[in-house]
């Protein structure tokens, strides 16, 4: 029950609770406020691909809160040995009370949620779904915009093997966002997401080109082009900073239009942009900690108060 | 000439007609009827049928096939008829149900899911999204299996 796997583990209901939480355990994030709601307990971090944000906002998440964090890391652990995933999640089982499992397979999330009693959160599965982090960008979204409601989503880079965008478009249709898909053909969005988006009522348009989409986007989410999730070098190289968002593209930008990317970035998005009021990125980045705090108590059935102080 | 008269009756077994023309041999392997058989199989290809303008027509014989198999004879051939066969006689007519869910009935195509490494103890699980036309994905990593060579990855 406390499973997050996919954005469809949550209502449309569920996700606004989980961002009002996250809002109130801000300055518990930010240290302002020591709130150990989930002493004693034991987070597994399973991270069998490296992971730099995503692990370290879930321990800071922990921390914060009181509980402790066991970190696995699949180099020299059992699974280098070759143990199997459903092994080694029956060892968590017994250690830890909720664990956040990164996997270089798509599907190991659901299969160590269903291998295990303990509550499982997926923290990215191969190019599958990355929720946690579609809840702390929809929390970045919601904070800057006042709502997730009917919001012009421009989506640039990597939409196939790019992870965070198939969990992020998902949840956007079901606010009723229009989402531009901006990618290179070879990097287009899966066809079975691009339908579901469809069947869930979303205005989808899919284009090579960036420029058209700025002036009316709400939101621009870039994302880097991964060149470990190509089979060949001369494939990466044909797409490779294809796409460039520099402080110039952004002359005509609506005034609360903002800048998102899962980082880490590389030449996608330029760094004179980081001094203009729509950069948003490093905020979302600190937005993982609330954020993932309000998933991990959610999980935990704990109630959060409802003035922090 | 009606496909009756081109396979003689059969006294006991298992005979599924309407199957799409041209798959009879893909509900064979489906079925693993294949190999390692010994009872006579009896098939017909590409007959005139008045519902589906050509089919294909199987009889097989000693045999009368289990709900499970008949699951499996679903993602083929949904709109087949399958008749149990006693003394000469239709002894039962078995209907074709396509479920919600293939639990250890095909294993998932896509090369980097989870369920690719075969000493992964958990079953293979599939889920039915739409029958018509027929859309079936992983119930692990969400991804859509091509129906057109779901045959190749039955367990």
């Amino acid at each position: 029950m406390g499973d997050l796997i996919t954005m469809d583990d949550l209502t449309n209901e569920e996700i606004l609770q989980v961002l009002d939480s996250a809002r109130r355990l801000v300055p518990v994030a930010k240290g302002e406020v020591y709130l150990p709601l989930l002493q004693g307990k034991v987070l597994g971090n399973l991270f069998f691909e490296n992971s730099t944000r995503t692990r370290m906002s879930f321990e800071a998440a922990m921390k914060r809160l009181g509980g402790e964090v066991l970190n696995l890391s699949s180099v020299g652990s059992s699974v280098a040995k070759g143990e199997t995933l459903y092994d080694t999640m029956q060892m968590v089982d017994g250690y830890a009370d909720i664990a956040v499992i990164r996997h270089p397979n798509q599907g190991a999330a659901q299969y160590s949620a269903d291998a295990v009693e303990i509550p499982i959160l997926n923290g990215g599965d191969g190019a599958g779904n990355h929720p946690t982090q579609t809840m702390l960008d929809l929390f970045t979204i919601r904070e800057a915009h006042g709502s997730l409601e009917g919001l012009n989503v421009v989506m640039v880079g990597d939409l196939r093997y790019g992870r965070t965008t198939h969990s992020l478009s998902h949840a956007l249709v079901r606010f009723g966002a229009k989402i531009t898909l901006v990618s290179p053909d070879t990097l287009k969005m899966p066809d079975e997401i691009v339908s579901d988006l469809k069947n869930h009522g979303g205005e989808i348009t899919e284009t090579e080109e960036m420029s058209s989409s700025i002036d009316s986007a709400d939101v621009i989410y870039m994302t880097r082009i991964q060149k470990e999730r190509f089979p060949d070098e001369d494939e990466y190289m044909k797409v490779a900073g294809i796409y460039k968002l520099t402080e110039d593209d952004l002359s005509e930008a609506k005034a609360g239009m903002i800048v998102m990317h899962p980082l880490p970035r590389v030449n996608e998005l330029h760094a004179s942009v980081d001094s203009t009021k729509h950069a948003k990125y490093f905020q979302q980045a600190f937005n993982g900690v609330p954020t993932r705090m309000a998933l991990l108590c959610r999980s935990l059935g704990i109630d959060i108060p409802e003035v922090v102080k | 000439m009606s496909e009756m008269r081109r396979v003689t009756a059969i006294c006991n077994g298992t005979a599924i007609d309407h199957i799409p023309s041209g798959h009879a041999l893909q509900v064979l392997r489906m079925l693993r009827l294949d190999v390692g058989r010994s009872n006579p199989i009896s098939m017909v290809m590409n007959v005139p049928s008045g519902k589906m303008g050509r089919k294909d027509v199987l009889k097989i014989e000693d045999r009368e096939l289990n709900q499970e198999e008949l699951d499996r004879l679903a993602l083929i051939a949904p709109k087949a008829s399958v008749a149990i066969i006693r003394n000469y006689h239709v002894a039962e007519k078995r209907t074709i149900e396509l479920g919600t869910e293939l639990i250890n009935i095909v294993r998932c195509s896509f090369s980097n899911c989870i369920t690719q490494n075969t000493r992964e103890p958990l079953p293979h699980k599939l889920k039915i999204i739409s029958a018509e036309p027929m859309e079936i994905r992983c119930s692990y990593c969400g991804k859509n299996q091509d129906i057109n060579e779901i045959v190749d990855y039955i367990i």
